[in-house]
């Protein structure tokens, strides 16, 4: 090939075939590498697009400051002391509205092509996924930072101490990992991101409103009640509020903890399934 | 010569409702080790599926498939590890950096974090974008993008690589670019299974073509016997008096031997000519009786052309629907 008969630079072709001659073949990345580079990925994506974080940072600011101002003196007679009641479930609800972004994430990656060009690698297929996964834990922990500053900065104070918070957001984030296997599968099926956001929507106002995060289920009609007793996230609420009021509900952590499994064990097998025979 | 793709009665079905759309419809393929083979044909002729079935991003609903000796269901990570994939619908991260994908890619083919830092620089520099290192892919031309995505299927030197659709809406001197690289890694030693919609670019690039219409392999030859079957090209005569039209297609007729085909444009008229070294006596007989021809051009048969004599209709429908409708408008 060193006379090319195509108008471009001999040069160009020569340095393209250099570039082949050196490529080395080591063996491709582990299970553990490759999803620790997908993870970089997601950090990479953090780095280039910093709007996504906007959902992050804002959000729990809004929500935090809004509830607290606007409901806190009808509801419990101040907002310093309605903040006492409804931070933990705000931080709650927070997170679990985040958790819609891995739908999102892997919804746009097939758009884009990005999904066939991973999937044709010869590396573990799920790393892609659990790569994912890394990425959005970080998102939660930084929305749950937020939530706590804004909260304390208006006058927030934590009976369970730094220890309680941390415990309660790591329940959290525990519940919200086995939460994106349930995304992946949305966003697997669904056809466009924004469908999955509208999807997304009609799931998490019901599970995030109608629960225990903004009042008390015994103010609640009864036929309501009933709805928000057997809700995941007033299970979730509680656990977490209990750990933040420094009088934790091993009963309650143990249940979130055994559902985070449970969810875990019904819909990862399906989400890889999906993902491994998408077409 | 070992058998680099082979299929055999391929079949993807797509059911949504009640609908079933056979996007593969029983394509066997057999393409030997080495050059570049062509899978010529219109938009949603199934090239795409094919391609994608045979690098295991989709599982074929019936039918068999070996990729350099390997079936493509059973064997998937064996395939996987030996080919690769670049086209319309297997590209890179846009949010990313050229630079971030190549490591990325440098990475999950098991380049250390050094390694793959240097693997990254020299691709970039090999394919002319390290200027471009550092931006967005999502700012990247077409033709950068093209290289780019080119760039990340050579991380490792794929044994067989599938091209998707690899010119479609470059300019001429990008297409030319992407045309230099595809020639040098098969002069490294790499077998490419190229799609177009372009009869050129088959023309160009491709040992063997494989022509493929509503899911099935309608012709295989080399661009040379598909060439044959519809004639060595067209002949295209544009006369300055078109009140003679009909007397130049006539003395045309007569000395090549095949119909005039009268266009909608009153002075033009084209027929297919087997024998090219004809075509200059037939124009200079027609001067001989005193006619002027304003313009005329030997083309190669088109893709549609092609297609007509294959098939007995365009090559895409559709378009031509789309462009009578125009034209009544």
């Amino acid at each position: 090939m060193s006379t090319v008969q195509a108008a471009p630079p001999r040069t160009e072709t020569d340095k393209v075939l250099a570039a082949l001659g050196s490529s080395e073949r080591p063996a491709p990345a582990g299970p553990l590498s490759s999803s620790l580079t997908f993870g970089w990925r997601a950090l990479l994506k953090i780095k280039h697009v910093p709007e996504q974080l906007f959902d992050v940072t804002m959000f729990p600011v809004m929500f935090t400051v809004m509830f607290t101002f606007v409901f806190g003196g009808a509801i419990s007679g101040t907002p310093g002391e309605y903040l006492q009641y409804a931070l933990p479930g705000i931080l709650v609800q927070t997170v679990v509205f985040i958790t819609m972004y891995t739908a999102m994430t892997i919804n746009t990656d097939i758009e884009k092509g990005v999904f066939d060009r991973i999937r044709s690698l010869p590396v573990w297929r799920p790393s892609l996924l659990v790569g994912a996964l890394l990425g959005d834990s970080l998102r939660y922990l930084m929305a749950s930072t937020v939530v706590v500053v804004v909260g304390v900065a208006i006058g927030y104070r934590a009976p369970g101490g730094l220890l309680g918070i941390v415990a309660a957001v790591a329940v959290l984030v525990a519940f919200c990992f086995s939460m994106s296997w349930l995304w992946l599968i949305l966003g697997l099926k669904l056809r466009t991101p924004n469908a999955v956001m509208g999807a997304a929507m009609m799931i998490l106002f019901p599970l995030t409103f109608v629960s225990s995060v903004f009042a008390p289920p015994e103010t609640m009609p009864g036929w309501l009640r009933a709805f928000v007793e057997v809700n995941p996230v007033s299970l979730l609420v509680e656990a977490a509020r209990g750990l933040m009021d420094g009088v934790p509900d091993a009963g309650d952590i143990t249940l979130v903890l055994v559902l985070a499994v449970a969810i875990t064990a019904v819909f990862s097998p399906i989400a890889l399934r999906l993902y491994n025979r998408a077409s | 010569m070992s058998l680099a793709i082979e299929t055999t009665d391929l079949v993807k079905v797509y059911r949504s409702g009640q609908t079933e759309n056979r996007a593969v419809d029983g394509v066997d393929l057999a393409v030997g080790s080495g050059g570049i083979h062509g899978v010529l044909g219109p938009n949603g002729a199934g090239k795409t599926t094919t391609i994608r079935m045979l690098a295991t991003l989709t599982v074929p609903t019936a039918g068999e498939a070996r990729v350099l000796g390997y079936d493509v269901v059973r064997e998937a990570p064996e395939v996987r590890a030996r080919v690769a994939m670049t086209g319309q619908f297997a590209s890179l991260d846009e949010d990313l950096t050229g630079f971030e994908n190549l490591v990325l890619l440098a990475r999950l083919y098991g380049y250390s974090r050094t390694a793959a830092r240097d693997r990254a620089a020299e691709l970039l520099e090999a394919f002319d974008l390290s200027a471009s290192a550092g931006k967005q892919v999502k700012a990247y031309s077409g033709g950068m993008r093209r290289r780019i995505d080119i760039a990340g299927s050579i991380v490792v030197r794929p044994e067989l690589m599938f091209l998707d659709e690899p010119t479609t809406g470059l300019d001429p001197r990008s297409r030319n670019q992407v045309w230099a690289i595809v020639r040098a890694l098969v002069g490294a030693g790499t077998t490419i299974l190229l799609t177009t919609q372009y009869l050129e670019e088959a023309d160009q690039l491709a040992d063997r073509i494989s022509v493929i219409d509503h899911g099935r392999v309608i012709a295989e030859g080399t661009s040379g016997e598909l060439k044959a079957s519809v004639g060595s090209g067209a002949l295209t005569v544009r006369v300055a008096d078109p009140a003679r039209r009909t007397e130049v297609a006539a003395l045309l007729t007569e000395s090549l031997g095949a119909p005039a085909d009268l266009g909608s444009d009153p002075a033009s008229l084209s027929m297919r000519v087997d024998d090219p070294t004809a075509v200059a006596g037939a124009l200079a007989r027609v001067g001989d009786h005193g006619v002027r021809i304003s313009e005329y051009a030997l083309g190669q048969p088109s893709l549609d052309e092609v297609f007509l004599a294959l098939t007995g209709r365009p090559a895409d429908d559709q378009d031509h629907q789309d462009q009578q409708k125009e034209t009544v408008a």
